[in-house]
């Protein structure tokens, strides 16, 4: 029914202290999108997020959720967002199961059905036997989940998740992308920002680039990936490597005795490559990407940028 | 409309109750201590010293100051409730729950205040209930001195809520109180009629707006003021309309709340 979830219109933002942070940034996402906003430290992607939900005033632009415009009617607007913070923010002296309910009721959910969400977020997220306690009691990678619950329990349309992987471990990390797909794939629109390029390259299906507060890059992670033209990879074989060998493929580095760095175009296959060594009798044990796509890509593209 | 109305009115109630279990779990900090201090203070004050001062306007000492030991009570508890509660969580971060969802400016505010309020009103139940072994409690007028209560403890309870939007550090929760409320407060008549004070003293003391507040709530305990009645309700009232529309400025600008 909507096509845009999120509509940004020549955002702009100026520090009190003469900073910009902000240079006019577009960005129209749609709605049911699973969307990645990156770039290094201080390039912007806060200072947007924090536009957005209203904990930081816009210099100027305009901002629309779901076709309403957050100066016009931001109650109606906020209703549709949910936040996952960067940094641990709620009262660590509240029990967790409070501390959902309460969030409930600033959305305007009464509270017995805020109870009952409550209860359906916290058994999904793993923590219903915590309910009770105070939430300083958590482990780092239970108050990521508490706060991925906090923003889910009125069951926002978009949902903004800043860095909500920062310091998890492998499992929370896991079950946390886990949980995100599916909720996407129930329709709701998920922005993400996140230092693990692996995270937003398996999840998000668009992308965008900030850096010095304007955006670099904005397209579908897809058509950003093709524009890699090489890929390394890393492999392991069974048999030693002789000195001599020669591959067809754009370079080739012996890393050791049994390991192999080779880089290949990104439309040639990897199969031949295996195959052709094969014919030389040396087989391959297993491979891996050198570094994922995305993180060769960013990089590049904030090289050119000039970092 | 409706709709915003009904999602004010549950965020409402939910900042208040969640206000009044923040305090309410520290009960040994939060209520206890008043009683205690008023109980050295009827001890001290009225029953040591207040025997060899004897009868002010034909009632006991102890009896005399017990309005203002109430009052003071009232409003420091009103002032700290807020000022803390907001500062803390300023400094946790966790006010940010209120400022990204749905919640007008002045949902927070009523939400903050009633919470401010209800500690004060809690605290003056119990310093009431432990004055009952030291004072011959009277009421002379029980509305009027709901009034006052419930005015005072409001407009200190907003006190308290801008001097939280403005502190940066915890130092900047205790300057307005330490320097400015507690001596206005000692100095607003709870241990004395201005009558008692010599020539320039007299009109000065007329300046301090607590003293207004004290001899609003003598008058509707005792039935006696140094001060018009009327008059004092007059400030009570403009100073809780002024404090409120400075709250509101200032939480429409985002001060101390968004960058």
């Amino acid at each position: 029914m909507n096509s845009s979830a999120l509509t940004i219109k020549n955002l702009t933002k100026t520090y009190s202290n003469g900073f910009k942070a902000l240079h006019g940034i577009n960005l129209e996402i749609p709605h049911g999108d699973f969307f990645a906003l990156l770039g290094p430290n201080g390039a912007g992607k806060s200072t947007t997020i924090g536009i957005i939900t209203s904990l930081i005033k816009k210099t100027s632009g305009d901002i629309k959720i779901y076709d309403i415009d957050i100066d016009k009617n931001f109650v109606k607007a906020k209703t549709f967002i949910g936040l996952v913070p960067q940094e641990i923010n709620f009262n660590t002296f509240e029990p967790i199961k409070e501390i959902i309910i309460n969030q409930a009721g600033y959305y305007g959910v009464r509270r017995e059905p805020a109870i009952i969400e409550a209860e359906r977020l916290l058994k999904k997220l793993g923590l219903w036997e915590k309910k009770d306690q105070f939430s300083r009691k958590l482990s780092g990678g239970m108050q990521r989940r508490l706060m991925v619950a906090r923003a889910l329990v009125h069951r926002p349309k978009l949902l903004i998740l800043d860095e909500p992987t920062a310091g998890a471990d492998v499992e929370v990390r896991r079950l946390m992308w886990e949980y995100l797909k599916q909720l996407n794939n129930d329709g709701t629109t998920i922005i993400l920002t996140t230092h693990y390029l692996e995270e937003a390259e398996n999840l998000c299906k668009n992308i965008a680039i900030i850096d010095d507060g304007k955006i670099l890059e904005n397209s579908s992670m897809k058509i950003f990936l093709n524009k890699l033209k090489n890929e390394k990879f890393i492999l392991y074989t069974e048999n030693e490597i002789p000195e001599d060998l020669n591959l067809n493929c754009h370079s080739l580095h012996i890393i050791d005795n049994n390991t192999l760095e080779v880089s290949i175009d990104v439309n040639s296959n990897i199969n031949s490559l295996i195959e052709e060594l094969s014919k030389k009798d040396i087989k391959v044990k297993s491979l891996k990407n050198k570094t994922g796509r995305l993180e060769e890509l960013f990089m590049r593209l904030l090289d050119k940028n000039g970092k | 409309m409706e709709n915003n109305l009904n999602l004010q009115l549950i965020a409402y109630k939910t900042i208040v109750r969640k206000e009044v279990l923040r305090f309410s779990r520290i009960w040994k900090q939060t209520l206890i201590p008043p009683v205690i201090t008023n109980i050295l203070y009827f001890i001290i004050f009225g029953n040591l010293i207040g025997e060899r001062i004897g009868e002010i306007e034909k009632f006991s000492y102890t009896d005399f100051i017990f309005p203002g030991l109430l009052l003071m009570s009232v409003i420091t508890h009103s002032y700290t409730n807020t000022v803390s509660s907001l500062y803390i969580s300023k400094y946790h971060r966790y006010i940010e729950e209120l400022l990204v969802s749905p919640i007008q400016n002045y949902t927070i505010l009523a939400g903050f205040i009633t919470g401010g309020v209800i500690r004060g009103l809690s605290v003056g139940i119990v310093v009431i209930l432990a004055a009952q072994f030291f004072v011959n409690f009277t009421v002379y007028n029980i509305l009027l001195m709901l009034t006052v209560i419930t005015l005072s403890s409001t407009l200190f309870s907003m006190c308290g809520f801008l001097n939280g939007l403005f502190a940066n550090d915890w130092d900047d929760i205790n300057v307005i109180p330490t320097f400015i409320m507690t001596p206005l407060t000692y100095l607003g008549g709870i241990f004395f009629s201005i009558s008692m004070l010599p020539g320039i003293w007299q009109d000065l003391a007329l300046i301090n707006p607590i003293l207004y507040l004290i001899n609003a709530l003598r008058y509707s305990m005792l039935g006696i003021t140094d001060v018009s009645v009327t008059f004092s309700f007059l400030i009570i009232i403009s100073f809780n309309i002024i404090v409120a529309s400075f709250c509101l400025y200032f939480l429409n600008i985002g001060k101390g709340l968004r960058t």
